[in-house]
């Protein structure tokens, strides 16, 4: 098929040209605006099909690319691919943005037609990252994508959005400079920005532990691992419902595929000198941070908590291989870590974006996110009890939840390198289940305490569908996870022989 | 002496800057004071018959003349252009933001005119005379420029420091001509360079001259820590003063630069880079750190200035053709960016009313969607966030920078780029995150809107597409 040749340049330029279109039509044709956008978002999860489908799962190579000479004096090309990796993050960004505007379809009541222009560009920005083959093209998405949504948290973010959105910001830009410093390096080292040859080029151990750490501050600022994850909660709590949402389910992302793109292939060497550092941080990640989650009082805080949790799990899947190699002697398992924290992400980015989702429900309701305000909710809204109860079992890992098969994988990954980093991980199975459940039981069961909750309505058909859809996801990936686990199998073997071969 | 007609066509541009000059001098006397439209349409004329003739008689390649006094080369081409395109869109911003404060006066644009002139003679300049030549009268008119508004206090005073600064700054720059002069006995550039060729660069007097220089390079660039008159002439001139000074008068810097230091004394590199890096460490460090404390909002341009020119410092101190390349696309890339912005503060302000403080921002996302997306567009730019113009300037000093082996100071450029960003988002958190203060409608002309809009959108599509510009930066600067 011939669109097939540009079908990623469609999917990062239609809702970008949304965006704009919703912009021109402007506040007055409010109606117009939302279904352009609506539409914008529906074409491009229709374009995102083929993607799937067309995918060859059998070769680890880039598909579906594209490429045009973009800035020829230094060698910049707008290149574009996916692999196993990018192909499942590119699926969730159409997917989570479809949801992300019909959640938002009334809650906005100021500068609506900037809000859904600010999600649409910010769409085509996000599947930019992700199919970027080219250094400088991922970069320039990577930076463009922190303008709308530092815009989304400030103008349409809660009391405290100045401080959460330039922190935010400052943060993510601080991060990502050290990035582009070691990726002008290995531009002046390889004379191209391409990314597969920079996975080629063989460095020194000085560079590459620069190049590892540079790339490290980039991408645990964005994850966020521990000890530089404080800007995630007050970003998540002042931001909108559906900035939360695009944040928590694809902009963490950007991370964990950094790691996987960039630091693994490009600095293998560091890595493995490195890797205990990586682990540590991520169980302190899973353990510390779940005992913060525990005493939250805030919902959205919770959940943005358990979000640094459960992406402990990520990062901790992928920098496992060394260790089994290490331990074992073999190869074995190690593919099953990097796939667990694969599966991991998908799921987080559906169960966080899911109870996001669900506190923006509340919130919109009662206008307070304080657990202490609420209880009793099954009683007059059933519906939404029953599936925020259900969200709440996945985010704590039930089996036949998408979380179980991620945090199962990494966890039986773990025991082949070492007893103990099994056991500190598997501590998440306890203390998620204690800080979710703890919550759902404070919110939703017990008695009516607040009468504002006596006068609360159900949730009608358009929150019911969204949630919905996204409750069949978790469940469908849940009991049957081999459509995502299939497409990204050769493309991380191959990843883990590229990576278990030292460049010194 | 003979004259030739091909080195009379060389140098027509300056000959028709300064016939055209004196022809708005004579027509702006003799127009009524309400109503300078005339010599509006005389300057625009000027710019459009420079720019011609500047584009008709391109040199072919790097040609001395007028017996070494001048020199005639596609950088020199590519400036002048620039700099004509620039004075018009400066002309247009300032034209209706005179008229409703009674100063639109003839001897503005005369003034400006002769600024032009006084960088034209700088860009083409082989000879330390002609440099100086060009460098007072271009200094001359921007003090003057500065003290137009002469009833108010701020502009007299602001004058006054700029011209008293000015004259020791010039001083400097011309005692360390005359030590070179000293030195080699010539104050031909083309000389120069062959006399100190074999020169040892360490000796006491050349670092004299250099320091000297140095000194009168960094006063007209605006780099710490020679920058103090910066924020108090931007504060207190005009605000189409401020874009004047703040524009076209950068581009003679670069040029300045150019000729003395990377031409003449490029042999000398090594003498001068260490110089050039304590000034450009500190313009970023003072620039940045200062900015983030002003309250009103030409002082916060003139320290972001001071930091942007701590960056073209940075190309120029990586030094080679990748560094100068560098230098060279900042300064042009700058210059569009402060035409951007200054534009804006014109287009807020009205008649009684100077949108001069960080407040009068505040909301201008309700009051018009489309102008506050421009400022968003230039001063996301400014604070290096792709895909805009001023990310690959950075860029491309950071290249050159890392390219030169000097990885520390790329990274102290870029955390500094990174402190930076606190005070760009600070407007965009005005424009967007809050209330107007009132809710005047913009008022501006069609024509100040369309270029002003034109001027943002260059911006980002030049970000879009930098591939023409830095290829023409490549093509001057071999």
């Amino acid at each position: 098929m011939i669109y097939s040749d540009f079908l990623l340049s469609l999917l990062i330029w239609v809702p970008v040209a949304g965006g704009l279109l919703v912009l021109a039509v402007g506040e007055q044709r409010l109606h117009a605006g939302r279904w352009i956008a609506m539409a914008a978002a529906g074409i491009t999860l229709l374009l995102s099909i083929p993607l799937y489908s067309q995918f060859d799962s059998g070769t680890a190579a880039m598909q579906f690319t594209e490429f045009q000479p973009w800035i020829a004096a230094i060698n910049v090309n707008y290149h574009l691919g996916v692999d196993g990796i990018s192909m499942p993050l590119i699926l969730l960004t159409t997917f989570m943005t479809v949801l992300v505007i019909v959640a938002g379809w009334q809650g906005v009541k100021s500068n609506v037609s900037q809000y859904f222009a600010a999600f649409l560009i910010m769409e085509g920005l996000m599947i930019g990252v992700f199919a970027a083959l080219d250094a400088m093209l991922f970069y320039v998405f990577w930076e463009a994508m922190l303008v709308p949504m530092f815009l989304i948290i400030g103008i349409w973010g809660g009391p405290r959005r100045v401080y959460a959105t330039i922190k935010f910001f400052l943060y993510t830009f601080l991060g990502s400079v050290f990035m582009l410093v070691s990726l002008i390096y290995l531009y002046l080292q390889t004379g191209s920005y391409e990314i597969l040859d920079f996975h080629e080029l063989s460095l020194g151990m000085n560079a590459q532990l620069l190049i590892f750490i540079s790339f490290l501050l980039a991408f645990a600022v964005k994850v966020p691992m521990w000890p530089v994850h404080t800007w995630l909660p007050d970003a998540h709590v002042e931001a909108p419902t559906g900035g939360s949402v695009i944040l928590a389910a694809i902009m963490l992302k950007m991370g964990g595929y950094g790691f996987l793109r960039f630091s693994l292939p490009i600095t293998p060497d560091a890595s493995r000198s490195l890797d205990g550092l990586i682990i540590a941080m991520s169980l302190i990640a899973v353990v510390y941070i779940g005992f913060v989650a525990l005493v939250q009082r805030d919902m959205k805080k919770l959940i943005a908590y358990s979000s640094i949790a459960h992406m402990g799990f990520v990062t901790l899947g992928f920098f496992l291989p060394f260790a089994i190699y290490a331990n074992t002697g073999s190869l074995a398992g190690a593919v099953l870590g990097m796939q667990g924290g694969m599966v991991q992400m998908v799921s987080h980015g559906l169960i966080s974006g899911a109870l996001f989702l669900c506190v923006g429900v509340l919130y919109d309701r009662m206008h307070s996110r304080q657990i202490a305000d609420y209880g009793g909710v099954v009683n007059t809204m059933p519906w939404f009890a029953t599936l925020l109860v259900f969200f709440a079992m996945a985010n704590a890992g039930l089996p036949g939840t998408s979380a179980f098969v991620g945090e199962f994988f990494v966890i039986l990954a773990s025991f082949k390198a070492n007893f103990w980093i099994a056991f500190a991980a598997a501590s998440t199975l306890v203390l998620g289940a204690a800080y979710t459940l703890w919550m759902v039981k404070r919110v939703v069961f017990g008695d009516i305490a607040n009468p504002k909750v006596a006068e609360l309505k159900d949730i009608n058909a358009r929150e019911f569908i969204v949630l919905a859809i996204l409750a069949l996801a978790v469940l469908l990936l849940g009991v049957w996870p081999d459509p995502l686990t299939g497409v990204m199998e050769v493309t991380l073997d191959n990843l883990l022989q590229h990576i278990m071969q030292s460049k010194l | 002496m003979t004259l030739s007609a091909h080195e009379l066509s060389l140098v027509a541009p300056e000959i028709f800057v300064l016939a055209m000059a004196c022809l708005v001098l004579m027509a702006a006397g003799f127009s009524s004071k309400k109503n300078q439209t005339l010599s509006y349409i005389l300057s625009i004329l000027t710019l459009i018959g420079a720019a011609w003739l500047s584009y008709r008689f391109v040199p072919s390649g790097r040609e001395i003349i007028f017996s070494g006094m001048v020199v005639a080369d596609q950088l020199g081409t590519v400036l002048k252009l620039f700099c004509y395109a620039v004075l018009a869109v400066v002309f247009l911003y300032s034209k209706n933001y005179l008229q409703q404060r009674n100063l639109l006066k003839g001897e503005y644009f005369v003034l400006a005119l002769f600024g032009l002139l006084g960088i034209m003679v700088m860009i083409a300049a082989n000879s330390l005379i002609t440099i100086y030549l060009g460098l007072e009268l271009l200094s001359l008119s921007l003090y003057t420029l500065v003290a137009i508004n002469r009833d108010s206090v701020l502009s007299s005073e602001a004058a006054m420091k700029y011209f008293v600064l000015g004259a020791i700054a010039s001083g400097c720059l011309l005692y360390g001509m005359s030590l070179l002069y000293g030195a080699t006995g010539t104050l031909d550039l083309t000389e120069l360079k062959v006399a100190l060729a074999g020169a040892d660069p360490l000796r006491i007097q050349f670092l004299l001259a250099l320091a000297f220089l140095l000194v009168g390079i960094a006063f007209k660039f605006g780099a710490a820590p020679i920058h103090m008159w910066v924020p108090d002439v931007y504060q207190g001139a005009l605000s189409s003063v401020t874009l004047y000074v703040g524009t076209i008068p950068k581009i003679a810097a670069f040029a300045l630069f150019m000729r003395i230091l990377a031409e003449a004394l490029g042999d000398m590199y090594g003498s001068w880079r260490d110089m050039v890096m304590v000034l450009a460490i500190l313009s970023m460090g003072i620039g940045n750190l200062v900015a983030i404390v002003q309250t009103n909002i030409k002082r916060m341009l003139a320290y972001s200035t001071i930091s942007h020119v701590g960056f073209i410092l940075l190309g120029f101190l990586a030094g080679g053709p990748v560094g100068y390349q560098a230098a060279l696309f900042y300064t042009l890339a700058y210059v569009i960016m402060a035409a951007g912005a200054f534009g804006m503060i014109i287009l807020l302000s009205r008649k009684g009313f100077e949108a001069e403080r960080l407040e009068d921002f505040k909301g201008l996302n309700q009051r018009s969607p489309w102008f506050a997306l421009i400022m968003m567009i230039v001063m996301f730019s400014m604070a290096g966030v792709p895909p805009m113009l001023g990310f690959y300037a950075k860029i491309q000093v950071i290249m050159a920078v890392l390219d030169a082996g000097m990885v520390w100071l790329a990274i102290f450029a870029v955390l500094f780029s990174v402190i930076g960003a606190f005070y760009y988002l600070r407007i965009i958190k005005l424009m967007y995150f809050d209330a107007p203060e009132g809710a005047e409608p913009l008022q501006a002309e069609i024509d100040m809107r369309l270029v002003l809009s034109a001027n943002g959108l260059l911006v980002l599509f030049l970000g879009l597409f930098p591939g023409g510009l830095l290829a023409l930066c490549a093509s001057v600067l071999p």
